[in-house]
């Protein structure tokens, strides 16, 4: 039997913190088999050296504590197992993790900016980070994650949502073209609990992003939006996880990509698993791509496993063209030239992702960087 | 004086030669109605000379004021003037009315209109064709029914004042209430010192649009030319002759 036809449930089975117990990738796995492995910089087999450097800053909101602490502590870990080797890697080879903590009924009075800052380059080995943001119970915040400079980077992300309380994140990958970075993002979301993810993925040579989701309890809510473009030799993959393993939860996934230059890749893998306890689970999951240009591929690989036969609602789709050429003569017949054509008709694709950005600052930022790289 | 030249136009889609030789000229205030039984190549006449991709020139010619339109690229030809009114009008998802219609008028004009002026004239606009001005958030075209589709046609014909308008069926699958406002909008525009080819299947719209010339098109060319009671005459006698003459 090969990795292709085996249940979606299975595939997710390991986690571990022990890096030895996930073999090396050889890029036949099922997990794998989209990421140029070569670009990795040894940050998958063990060969990184560990003398990149990342600089974490946070400008916090008032109302949350912000703490800079060592790998013994006991709120690390608790929201999330590494699934794979790389996060395995990060987890064992960090060397300070950054704790936000928003208390207990708290409404944070402005975004919490955790600045990430590629500051060796990607050229001076790997570097390893760990972030948790723990919101307490009745608690609200906003969380920005914004990446930039460059370096050769793996960490984990735990989002530890309590019973009731609100998180939204907006999570930025600006990075340099020669940066490579892996994360994965995990969502363990409590009874009653809202969660809002929005990834904007622009640059970087090579960024895979995981980010899943849990639930502890029922009723916890989830959407996952993303928006990335990538340019010429970019490989920008992002690798969703829902996994529904309680009663009457929620789950909505939206990525929108648009790709062009010779060599851009995108790779999209929206896994969505309701278990046979997941009883009164509505999910769906949709992911496009706009392909400006030849050369440019996208891969859109949606699974949906259900083992339950009581869902409230359950559905993907996935779809990766062209921009439709009537639209473009629509707009020239009105005298508007191809370029500016072309740029509302991108613009228009990612307009209703953008109004779910709700970081005015952070919405405005990722329109000038779409307009930017239309004008590359 | 704004004039569309049309000489000898012959025009194929793939191998296959639709339009064979079509002569017509349209002078400033003159309104000519092309008519023609369905697959006679009147709206291939329309998206030729609007410059569609889909369909190639083999031979002939199209000028605007003397300039060669089959030179321009699809906008230069809508910023010389040149506007068609589509029988299936695009939608065109996440741009909304109002952006669409500053960016085409950015475009003709070659500056952005002022924006509260922008506003004043689209509501005006808006008004006059009875359009709900909750359409100028919406997306272009989508969701829309016919008549709107076809009233939105007209608002940009009027807001961004061609030359020369071809009207392509902008008459089919309105209701009379509908026909009228669009027709009422047309007429506007034509009192203008501006020429407009109306292409339709049926002799409604010429109760309200007057024709000064009426052409009928067959088998990819003019087979009769006349005044507005050749339009009466189709009305009575059908285009049956018309197409068993072609075949």
């Amino acid at each position: 039997m090969g990795l292709d036809t085996k249940p979606l449930s299975t595939l997710h089975e390991i986690s571990s913190y022990n890096v030895a117990d996930f073999p090396v990738p050889t890029g036949r796995e099922e997990e794998w088999r989209f990421t140029p492995l070569s670009r990795l910089r040894g940050l998958h087999d063990g060969t990184a050296e560990v003398t990149g450097s990342v600089v974490v800053e946070v400008d916090a909101a008032p109302e949350a504590t912000v703490e800079t602490v060592g790998r013994e502590d006991a709120r690390i870990g608790r929201a999330y197992v590494p699934a794979d080797r790389v996060s395995a890697q990060a987890y064992s080879s960090f060397e300070k993790a950054t704790v936000v903590t928003v208390p207990r009924e708290a409404v944070t009075s402005k975004p919490i900016v955790i600045g990430v800052r590629g500051t060796g380059g990607a050229g001076a080995g790997a570097a390893y980070g760990h972030i948790l943001i723990d919101v307490g119970p009745m608690a609200e915040a906003v969380v920005v994650l914004d990446h930039r400079g460059s370096a050769v980077y793996a960490d984990n992300v735990e989002f530890d949502v309590a019973e009731g309380a609100t998180l939204k994140v907006v999570s930025l990958q600006d990075w340099d073209d020669d940066a490579v970075h892996v994360s994965h993002h995990h969502a363990r979301i409590g009874k009653d609990a809202t969660f809002r993810s929005f990834v904007v993925t622009l640059g970087g040579d090579l960024v895979r992003l995981s980010p899943s989701v849990s639930y502890t309890a029922p009723g916890g809510d989830a959407d996952l939006t993303g928006l990335y473009f990538a340019d010429a030799r970019q490989h920008l993959e992002h690798r969703l996880l829902v996994d529904h393993t309680v009663p009457k939860c929620r789950s909505n996934v939206t990525y929108k990509g648009a790709l062009q230059g010779d060599g851009a890749h995108a790779v999209w893998i929206g896994d969505v698993i309701i278990r046979a306890e997941a009883e009164g689970t509505d999910t769906y999951e949709l992911n496009r791509n706009l392909i400006l240009t030849d050369g440019a591929r996208a891969d859109s690989v949606p699974n949906l496993e259900i083992l339950t036969g009581e869902v409230a609602g359950a559905g993907h789709a996935s779809a990766s063209g062209r921009i439709d050429d009537e639209h473009i003569f629509y707009l020239q017949a009105r005298g508007i030239p191809l370029d500016e054509a072309r740029r509302l008709v991108v613009h228009g694709f990612f307009a209703r992702l953008l109004e779910k950005i709700e970081v005015p600052e952070i919405r405005e930022r990722v329109l000038s960087a779409v307009e930017a790289e239309l004008a590359r | 004086m704004p004039t569309l030249e049309i000489r000898d136009l012959h025009v194929a889609v793939g191998d296959k030669e639709i339009l064979r030789g079509v002569d017509l000229t349209v002078g400033a205030g003159e309104t000519h109605a092309i008519m023609g039984p369905n697959g006679s190549g009147k709206s291939t006449l329309a998206y030729a000379v609007a410059g569609h991709p889909k369909y190639t020139i083999t031979s002939g010619a199209v000028l605007l004021d003397g300039e060669d339109v089959l030179e321009m690229s699809v906008d230069e030809r809508a910023r010389a003037g040149l506007f068609l009114a589509m029988q299936y009008p695009v939608e065109v998802p996440g741009v909304s009315v109002s952006n669409f219609l500053r960016s085409a008028i950015t475009s003709v004009r070659g500056e952005a209109p002022k924006l509260r002026q922008f506003a004043k004239d689209l509501k005006a606009g808006m008004d006059a064709l009875s359009m709900d001005p909750a359409f100028a958030q919406r997306n272009t075209n989508e969701g829309f029914s016919g008549g709107e589709k076809k009233r939105h046609e007209i608002l940009q014909l009027e807001l961004l004042k061609p030359k020369i308008a071809i009207l392509d069926e902008t008459d089919s699958g309105l209701d009379i209430d509908a026909l009228r406002v669009v027709s009422e909008g047309i007429n506007r525009f034509r009192s203008g010192d501006t020429g407009v080819l109306l292409i339709t299947h049926y002799t409604r719209i010429l109760r309200y649009v007057k024709p000064d010339f009426v052409h009928v098109f067959a088998g990819g060319r003019i087979v009769e030319e006349g005044g507005p009671e050749l339009a009466e005459k189709l009305e009575a006698e059908g285009y049956e002759s018309y197409t068993k003459a072609s075949a």
